[in-house]
């Protein structure tokens, strides 16, 4: 059950990776950033509203789409001049938000951990199978398999889902077709950067918010999306149960070993189908 | 981007002439300067044999650091563990990452792009989980402090360098192993091989058209940046007096990669241009304040919005620009 939970949380935030990945085509070093700083965010919005009994969910919010919107800013300002570059240029750039980011976080919110309590009205939880499960796991589980279902949803059944995947086989016919790629990529982006937003504050009840989360996530979400498929969205659910499973089970196996039986499995999976389980060649 | 390298570099010495004048660092400069010049030495180093894959034959590696913890562990056991002397264990730091390399590379070659970039990182990150855990050899999370010293007295023995302290004779040692290193790499790049890998980069479909065994090309070139990875790495497990897992970490790939886009991956002379600068640069900074990565994310964006030819692709621009302004007629 504990893998299960991990595996939630990893799919709230390597969705958005998978998703900026499949459409533009941009391996984004800066997720795992953006993940921390939604953290941070939501718990200065706490300190902000503190006597309110249900502050916790307000603070997500407003994390999140502080975060969309920080996402939005780099998308616009800087890194839409770059999609005709090399990879390598692309990559440093996320590279380069990483090292701005994770510094500014510590300017501002200093090396201390810091906490944000669970929200009152999910502060219990229940006995099964001899262990305790608290109900905020149990929340976070759900939310974890809505947005997947409305992600997929909305990518398979409406128009704007249609034009992201129109976008993520072939820009340039949809450019030549008329339809604004531009705003589709800087859509996507706000999307992608909004669930890590989401992902960092709801986080920040079961983990406390130390810098360096961000470099240690975003290894974690490389590997999920590598073995469900990069830029595919069920392959993105696929991995991250996967991801919970191996890590859980691997330290029952190999104590110790659990972090190398996942990297090992991130290597085997692209030596065999670098496209990963559910993903398609390029 | 235009990938010609400068007529003018071509028939000087600059091994040579680079290694003449860093030789006098102890003399002229302080304690600390020897310190410094001793790092830009060995991530000069590692940031060439970085971009034999990225410049030479455009393989972006982001695991390059494996190879270099690799050849810091090898040498750091075979030293501390089994007392064997600097004169075995460096060569085996080197044979031992190229070994890693040729296993690791077999693999990563078979991929192109982005899934290249992403093999090389689950790779380098599988050595780090084992240089972490793995107690009983590499130390774990402690890691292997106190590595000795090689034995440097045959440099005391050397008319005029008998009053150097052991720091300084690290470092002419250190100057002397990279400066053979760079002049065998230097040949390398320039030899058919070396041209045969930048045709690879340039066009690979068209390589293997001609009948270029382009895996096999390519692999050979993982393994020999692997290799002097790894030499690097010795020289700087004995430099740092330690070995920790903290430096097969992947961010520090990624470091050695803006080292060598700083100095200019067009040019074999680029990553030393960017090692130093780079030294230079973390050394001023973390004198006023102690955000230094903020300062170097900044740097690296302004770098690839304005200069993606880095410092020697810049100064060549100006160099050439300058030339046909004030000689009219030499294009």
């Amino acid at each position: 059950m504990g893998g299960l939970t991990t595996a939630m949380f990893l799919f709230l935030i390597a969705s958005g990776l998978s998703l900026v990945f499949g459409v533009m085509r941009v391996l984004n070093f800066a997720h795992g950033s953006f993940y921390m700083i939604g953290a941070y965010l939501a718990w200065q919005a706490v300190q902000w509203l503190q006597p309110t009994p249900e502050r916790f969910w307000p603070a997500a919010l407003f994390a999140a789409l502080g975060v969309a919107l920080l996402g939005a800013l780099v998308e616009r300002l800087l890194l839409r001049y770059l999609y005709g570059r090399e990879e390598l240029y692309q990559l440093l750039f996320t590279y380069a938000l990483v090292l701005i980011l994770g510094d500014a976080a510590k300017f501002v919110w200093g090396t201390t951990q810091l906490s944000v309590s669970r929200p009152p009205s999910l502060a219990g939880g229940f006995e099964i199978f001899g262990a305790t499960l608290p109900y905020y796991n149990l929340f976070i589980m759900a939310a974890g398999s809505a947005i997947a279902v409305v992600g997929w949803l909305v990518l398979s059944r409406t128009g704007a889902g249609r034009m992201v995947r129109a976008a993520s086989f072939d820009r340039e016919m949809l450019d030549a077709l008329g339809a604004n790629v531009g705003a589709i990529y800087t859509g996507m982006f706000v999307v992608s950067s909004f669930l890590a937003g989401l992902s960092g504050a709801l986080v920040t009840p079961i983990q406390s918010i130390v810098p360096g989360m961000d470099v240690e996530i975003i290894v974690q979400a490389f590997i999920v999306v590598v073995i469900g498929g990069l830029g595919s969205f069920w392959g993105t659910f696929l991995g991250s149960v996967i991801y919970g499973q191996v890590l859980s089970f691997g330290i029952l196996i190999f104590p110790g070993f659990s972090l190398f039986s996942v990297f090992a499995l991130m290597a085997v999976i692209l030596v065999i189908r670098p496209w990963g389980l559910l993903g398609r060649p390029l | 981007m235009t990938r010609r390298r400068g007529a003018f570099a071509r028939h000087i010495p600059w091994t040579l002439i680079i290694f003449l004048v860093a030789f006098w660092v102890p003399w002229v400069g302080s304690r600390y300067d020897t310190f410094l010049a001793t790092q830009i030495a060995i991530d000069a180093l590692f940031a060439v044999s970085l971009n034999l894959l990225l410049g030479t034959t455009g393989l972006v590696s982001f695991g390059h650091v494996a190879y270099f913890g690799v050849g810091a562990y090898v040498c750091a056991i075979l030293m501390k563990t089994y007392g064997f002397p600097f004169a075995a264990a460096f060569p085996a730091a080197g044979i031992g990452a190229a070994g890693f390399a040729l296993v690791f590379g077999f693999f990563c070659v078979r991929l192109t792009k982005i899934y290249f970039a992403m093999l090389t990182l689950a790779f380098s990150q599988i050595v780090w989980a084992v240089c972490f855990k793995w107690n009983d050899v590499t130390g774990g999370d402690q890691g292997l402090p106190d590595i000795p010293y090689p034995d440097l007295d045959w440099i005391s023995a050397i008319p005029g360098l008998a009053e150097l302290r052991i720091g300084d004779r690290f470092y002419l040692l250190t100057l002397l192993l990279v400066a053979v290193c760079l002049a065998v790499l230097r040949q390398i790049v320039r030899s058919p091989f070396g041209r045969m890998l930048t045709t690879i980069r340039d066009n690979a479909e068209r390589a293997a058209f001609i009948g270029l065994n382009v895996r096999a090309y390519e692999l050979a070139a993982f393994v020999i940046a692997g290799g002097f990875a790894g030499l690097a790495g010795a020289l700087f497990g004995i430099f740092n007096r330690g070995v920790f897992a903290d430096y097969v970490f992947w961010s520090k790939s990624a470091e050695v990669m803006i080292m060598t886009i700083l100095g200019g991956m067009d040019y074999f002379w680029g990553p030393p241009v960017g090692a130093l600068a780079l030294v230079w640069l973390n050394q001023q900074t973390t004198s006023y304040t102690e955000y230094w990565p903020f300062v170097l994310g900044t740097l690296l964006v302004v770098l690839l919005f304005a200069f993606p030819g880095g410092i020697v692709g810049g100064l060549v621009t100006g160099f050439r620009f300058a030339r046909r302004r004030l000689v009219p007629g030499d294009a």
